[in-house]
């Protein structure tokens, strides 16, 4: 039972990234309507802003930390300014086409700015392990999940709890009312790209913190956190939370107890299938809503 | 002047006309390494007409669709070495084997749309390379399966001439068989259940029916072209169709324009020779040999063109064929204005 818990714990953590970058994709969906799949590369591009900040400038860990999410948020917002809004009348499939772009020209930048190679990053956890009830707990894990935790309570509490935060919400529920209420929209769009930039960083920083990275390492994030945010509904943040840790935990599980059965190569294919298996049950996701339309 | 009128219909055909006719002079004068990837471009081109019927005529996302080609490739593959089937038998094999594949995976996708479509073939495109990985019995595991080169039954050719014309002839029939099919009864009906599915089932239209065939039929087109492409590698292994092929395949269905079938000539020769525009940019920028920094310019090209053209070659061409009609209105009113003034 206490290895089951340590996978839990393990899980817990990698659900604590996923969870990060699906809230982001969840806002970009309900602010843009669509899927963006750049916001993996956005985070793996801030990881590297941050690695170069703490080993070329010799900031402190938490200085380049909080000065990386400075630079996201702007880099996010000027996104959405200069890509995303210019193309946003041209359909939907083509600002998905434009993100795909953005991915990589990023994915290629970041190699061409810091090279390809293997990169490691400290992690501002003590590398110490904890006992709780037999349980042992890696300081670094339990590190992970609180900045993710926290980083989504304060999500939710800005957009449940704020004036902009409400604003938001209602920019990306009634465009048009908004509008003639006074709100500016674009604004509120760039600023909802920002966040989510923003939201993608701290992922790609906390997952940085527990495996050496390369430009390439926020691509199975990115897969991960849209099967949360498709397993909870995709225009449901509780839901792409609770769905990050349920996938984050089930993955853990199935590489600790199954992997001598399925290898390495099943893994992923049988996490995506149980989520087919739950969307086919499920087709707006665990915590979406079906519309009902009148015909 | 009619606008549908016999000069139309005749600068129509011979557009028509030009496009097989350059296709037969084009392998000739190619050198044999164009030849090869003129050879692509035609697999491409049947893989992503496929891919606009069920994206662009039938409005259902797939993103992957590379999934369906190395089903195709696949069983090629199979056929051929654990078989011996001949190979050319094994197109049309391949393509009713993963036209049923796709039916049966269009079944259960049915009840998604939108971004859970999107997702459910996104897993699909990440999990067959890791299947195919994992039985290396069967299907050769991470090595692959190599099949012997096809040689040419003509003489007067060299296998990638003869590559080049057997993909291109495959790809004709296939663009006469698209259009042909959305000409008509279903193509009309495969439209309406994208633009108005509340009304295409009032009308009588079956909506699962419609969404799980467009299913079939793109992969079938995606299975054929994996066969062909498995005949002009003579290879395949997983590492052929990554993720990112599948997001190459809608990218040039986009690029070429949605919904049309001519736009993915376009489409084909985007995804061919766009990361080669890539590299001979960066070359220019920089003098070293560089590979990262040519994909950074593949991508700024790709969203250049989606600034361009957002709705694609296609609709570019849309665009200006009615300005040029609307010039040539001008003209003509100002020419039967000027006698009476």
């Amino acid at each position: 039972m206490t290895e089951f818990f340590q996978y839990v714990v393990v899980g817990l953590a990698n659900g604590g990234i996923y969870a990060t970058l699906a809230l982001a994709l969840v806002l970009i969906h309900r602010a843009t309507g669509i899927v963006n799949f750049a916001q993996g590369e956005m985070g793996m591009f801030c990881t590297f802003i941050a690695w170069a900040l703490i080993t070329h400038h010799g900031l402190p860990y938490w200085g380049a930390f909080f000065l990386t999410l400075v630079v996201a948020f702007f880099g996010g917002a000027a996104t959405c300014k200069l890509v995303i809004q210019p193309l946003s009348r041209t359909g939907e499939l083509t600002v998905v086409m434009a993100t795909i772009a953005l991915l990589i020209i990023l994915n290629g930048l970041a190699g061409w700015i810091w090279s390809p190679e293997v990169k490691f990053l400290e992690s501002p956890f003590p590398l110490e392990v904890v006992h709780v009830g037999g349980v042992v707990m890696n300081v670094q894990d339990l590190g992970v999940i609180g900045v993710s935790l926290l980083c989504v309570a304060i999500v939710f509490v800005f957009f449940r709890f704020t004036r902009l935060g409400l604003q938001m919400r209602a920019s990306a529920v009634g465009p048009a009312t908004s509008r003639l209420l006074g709100i500016r929209v674009g604004l509120m769009l760039s600023i909802g790209w920002g966040l989510a930039a923003m939201l993608s960083a701290v992922s790609g920083i906390m997952a940085a913190s527990r495996l050496p990275f390369d430009p390439n390492f926020m691509l199975i994030v990115l897969t991960y956190a849209f099967a949360a945010a498709v397993l909870g509904g995709i225009d449901s943040p509780v839901g792409s939370v609770v769905g990050a840790f349920l996938i984050g935990i089930g993955i853990s599980l199935l590489s600790g107890y199954a992997s001598s059965f399925l290898g390495t190569e099943l893994q992923l294919p049988l996490a995506l299938a149980v989520l087919m298996l739950v969307l086919i049950v499920r087709p707006a996701g665990l915590f979406g809503q079906v519309v009902v339309r009148r015909v | 002047m009619t606008p549908f009128g016999a000069e139309k219909i005749l600068w129509r055909m011979l557009a028509l006309a030009a496009v097989p006719l350059l296709v037969v002079l084009l392998p000739k004068t190619l050198g044999d390494y164009y030849n090869f990837r003129f050879a692509l471009v035609g697999i491409y081109f049947i893989a992503i007409i496929g891919l606009n019927i069920l994206t662009g005529y039938n409005g259902q996302i797939s993103l992957g669709h590379g999934a369906f080609l190395a089903f195709g490739a696949y069983t090629t593959a199979i056929l051929v070495s654990n078989y011996g089937v001949g190979e050319y038998w094994t197109i049309p094999i391949a393509g009713i084997l993963t036209g049923i594949f796709g039916f049966l995976f269009g079944l259960p996708a049915l009840r998604l749309s939108g971004v859970y479509l999107a997702l459910a073939t996104f897993s699909l495109a990440t999990s067959i390379p890791l299947i195919a990985k994992r039985y290396d019995g069967f299907a050769g595991g991470g090595q692959g399966k190599t099949i012997a080169l096809p040689s040419s039954p003509f003489g007067a050719l060299s296998t990638n001439e003869w590559l080049s014309y057997l993909t291109w002839a495959v790809a004709a029939l296939m663009f006469g068989a698209a259009w042909l099919l959305l000409r008509g009864r279903v193509g009309r009906s495969f439209r309406a259940v994208r633009d108005a599915p509340i009304a295409a089932v009032s009308s009588g239209i079956g909506l699962a029916r419609h969404k799980t065939l467009a299913f079939a039929i793109a992969a079938a087109y995606a299975g054929v072209a994996g066969a062909l492409f498995t005949i002009a590698n003579a290879f395949v292994n997983p590492d052929s169709f990554p993720v990112s092929l599948s997001i190459l395949l809608l990218t040039g269905a986009v690029v070429g324009g949605l919904g049309s079938l001519e736009g993915m000539l376009f489409g084909a020769i985007f995804i061919q020779f766009a990361p080669d525009w890539g590299d001979k940019l960066s070359k220019q920028v920089h003098y070293n040999e560089a590979s990262i920094q040519s994909t950074v310019f593949y991508g700024l090209i790709l969203l250049g063109v989606l600034f361009v053209m957002p709705n694609g070659a296609a609709g570019l061409l849309r665009r200006g064929r009615a300005g040029l009609a609307r010039a040539r209105g001008r003209y003509a009113d100002r020419s039967q204005a000027e006698p009476s003034a």
